[in-house]
């Protein structure tokens, strides 16, 4: 038998076959080595192990995309986020399954010349839908406009003075519920889609968090949920929907859903009700007779970006 | 002992799954070995990057664990670092393709012996591709979401599962290849043919689309002016033709220094000839994009605007860009001096520089800028977080571990200095 099948490699490679016992130095060497590495190693990963005991669960990780689950599979589903909001959050909430209505497609509307830029519409998104209270999120960011331009460059999200301004006009702009909408085209996992109401969802618990479709979306509609939400047990808001304004997971994304878990119920949007000059109006755009349908029809009306294809159906209109 | 011995018996034309069951094992085996003993130096450089992706690795769990608050991402810049490094390292996996070439097309026979260290650094290369995409999930524990017919696969509309499909497949292909080649010659055989040539000509077109494809994912979006051009994959194309060699070049040199392994002349002076001509296509594309954006103005512009001369006292990503420009045009200098292959040490200098150059361009230089200003027009910048940081050394440190291990049992092989049939 040759040098190069027992010990060594034969040469070449610098090792030395120095002996029939495995237990040489080397090898203690080596095998030190190695144990130290894999406990390094798994020091290193501890942190992930702590999370995965806190925050996932067996049922969390096999849980089904919501168009798969049956009536049963969604009702432990929606009764095992009830008692995961009690336990992280120590509040009773009812997490419902607001489906869409038929012959019912929704659109939005916005004067933008009696919004007045008091951002309640953005204050009242962020109480009803359960927004992180640190970062202040909300779905709905409003614009101040310098007169004599439309384009956003000479927009200003930030502007910390009374309002209005007697030499600005104020755009608030949310999810603009494309006809078209980049945001579901590019999900790699089909996380986010288009309802047979228009609006466009996303199933928090099947959202992968790699973003793409916060790049993809022109209008800044998309947020991340860059840590763990954290609200008061007070204020969170306990009429919660699967598809809306539940209170999101880590490391997922969120976007306004026209406050699906009111529309669906023949209420209005929160931001609608928080506008203190009735600029917002909101309704049916299949039914002629809907305020909506008046403004499209009586109003010269416009869409942001329309260059881009994406038939917003969010319009915009001066009176 | 008796673990060879498939050594003392002829050996049949055609081996049966037995034989390969046993014979494989003992490659594995060897392959096992090889890539576990080495002189101090390879002691050493193991220990570093195994420290490095230690910290990475612990870097990563907390990120998991806290979110990705800990980075310096937000809702404006919603990718930065990571998918930077991810676009990068795509184009240095398709640069490999540039030994394929000259090796399987035009037979240039000094390639055809160096070829392998291309295509080793492509499994490599692909390997931190997936690991930077991981890393960038919000939800790594879903993974399986993304897994055609166990999860649920976003195909053909969403370019990120093309993405998928070809890197994977890219992988897959250099795996098979290399794999082969390298068995073969552990059992002394004379490779067929059949076996891997197809697979090598699948490669070079599986190469060029990893990398167009990757641009189709930045282009394809309406929303971003600044990635919105048709010039995007021909540019990632050619950039990659520059870096891949580029990183080659001075592996082979570094190869050449460190082992027996006989690197032909001939291998550096075609990846350089290559280098020459790429560098300066892409300063070509290059001043093309700046010329339409600046000259048109308006939207375009904004962010290449911001990106090389900043805007309103924000100025992130200025110093990044005039680097790698700086670096680029003295990299293609360097290059272009008809002594280059006289003086190596300034070939091996322009290649880092140009390495680098293509580095930042590609990656905070292309990436960045697509989110600055956001959709809204507000100006929100980013650097990135020490976190980042270290999950991307640790990321690479794995990588180059990859790689010196892929190394540590090629060359052996290949240069016949161990094999499983015949000894000494």
């Amino acid at each position: 038998m040759s040098d190069s099948s027992s010990g060594g490699c034969g040469s070449g490679c610098g090792c030395k076959s120095s002996g029939e016992s495995i237990l040489n130095r080397r090898n203690l060497l080596k095998a030190t080595g190695v144990t130290l590495g894999a406990a390094a190693f798994a020091k290193a990963l501890s942190p992930l192990a702590n999370w995965t005991r806190e925050e996932t669960s067996v049922e969390q990780f096999l849980q089904n995309h919501y168009r798969e689950l049956d009536e049963d599979g969604l009702k432990q589903v929606l009764a095992r986020l009830e008692e995961d909001a009690h336990k992280n959050y120590g509040a009773k909430v009812t997490i419902g399954d607001h489906r869409p209505q038929k012959g019912v497609k929704f659109g939005y509307a916005l004067n933008l010349s009696i919004c007045i830029g008091c951002r309640r519409c953005a204050e009242a998104c962020h109480h009803e839908n359960n927004h992180d209270r640190a970062s202040g999120n909300s779905y709905i960011r409003v614009l101040e406009m310098q007169k004599g331009s439309m384009d956003m460059e000479h927009g200003n999200a930030h502007y910390d003075h009374p309002v209005p301004h007697p030499d600005k006009f104020y755009m608030p702009v949310q999810c603009q519920q494309c006809d078209n909408p980049p945001c579901v085209d590019v999900c790699p996992v089909e996380a986010t889609w288009k309802e047979d109401d228009g609006i466009v969802v996303v199933d928090y618990d099947w959202c992968i968090g790699c973003r793409y479709c916060e790049a993809a979306c022109p209008y800044h509609a998309r947020r991340f949920n860059w840590t763990k939400p954290e609200i008061p047990k007070e204020e969170i808001n306990p009429n919660q929907s699967y598809l809306s304004n539940r209170i999101r997971p880590q490391g997922v994304m969120e976007k306004c859903t026209f406050c699906l878990h009111r529309t669906r119920e023949g209420q209005m949007p929160a931001c609608l009700e928080a506008c203190p000059t009735g600029a917002r109006i909101f309704g049916n755009l299949l039914d002629p007779k809907s305020e909506i349908r008046k403004v499209l029809d009586t109003k010269r009306v416009y869409v942001l970006k329309e260059e881009l294809g994406t038939k917003p159906n969010f319009f915009y209109f001066f009176d | 002992m008796s673990s060879n011995s498939i050594t003392s018996e002829e050996e049949p034309p055609h081996h049966d799954a037995k034989f390969h069951a046993t014979s494989y094992l003992q490659f594995l085996k060897l392959a096992f070995k090889l890539c576990t003993e080495g002189s101090w130096l390879f002691y050493a450089w193991m220990i570093v990057l195994t420290a490095i992706s230690l910290v990475g690795v612990h870097a990563w769990a907390v990120q998991v664990e806290q979110g990705m608050v800990v980075t310096a991402m937000n809702d404006h810049v919603s990718w930065g670092l990571y998918i930077a490094n991810f676009t990068f390292l795509v184009g240095l996996a398709a640069g490999g393709v540039m030994m394929v070439i000259p090796a399987y097309i035009y037979h240039d026979r000094d390639m055809h012996d160096t070829v392998i260290i291309g295509e080793l650094l492509a499994i490599a290369s692909i390997v931190m591709c997936l690991l930077f995409v991981v890393v960038d999930l919000g939800r790594p524990d879903r993974f399986w979401h993304l897994m055609p017919f166990v999860g649920k696969f976003n195909w053909p509309v969403s370019m990120l599962t093309w993405d998928v499909i070809v890197l994977n497949g890219y992988l897959l292909l250099n795996l098979h290849i290399c794999g082969y080649l390298l068995y073969k010659r552990f059992l002394g055989e004379t490779p067929e043919r059949k076996w891997y040539v197809p697979f090598v000509f699948i490669s070079i077109a599986w190469a060029i689309s990893i990398h167009t494809v990757t641009a189709f994912l930045y282009c394809g979006l309406g929303g971003r002016p600044f990635w919105n051009t048709a010039l995007l994959a021909p540019r990632f194309l050619t950039s990659a033709f520059v870096a891949g060699p580029a990183f080659i070049v001075v592996v082979l040199q570094l190869i050449r220094r460190l082992t027996k392994f006989k690197v032909g002349e001939g291998s550096i002076r075609t990846l350089t000839g290559i280098m020459r001509i790429t560098i300066l296509i892409n300063l070509i594309m290059m001043a093309s994009e700046i010329f339409t954006a600046f000259y048109t103005g308006g939207a375009h512009a904004v962010s290449s605007q911001y990106l090389y001369f900043g805007h309103d006292g924000r100025n992130a990503l200025v110093p990044w860009i005039w680097t790698s420009a700086a670096f680029m045009v003295i990299g293609a200098v360097l290059l272009l001096r008809p002594k280059v292959h006289e003086h190596l040490w300034t070939l091996d200098i322009a290649c880092v520089l140009v390495f680098i150059g293509v580095w930042i361009e590609k990656g905070m230089g292309l990436i960045i800028p697509g989110f600055i200003p956001s959709t809204l027009h507000e100006w929100v910048e980013y650097v990135p977080s020490a976190t980042e940081w270290k999950v991307t050394a640790g990321i690479w440190a794995g990588g180059l571990m990859i790689y010196t291990l892929l190394l540590k049992v090629a060359i052996p092989v290949f240069t016949k200095k161990v094999s499983g049939t015949r000894n000494g």
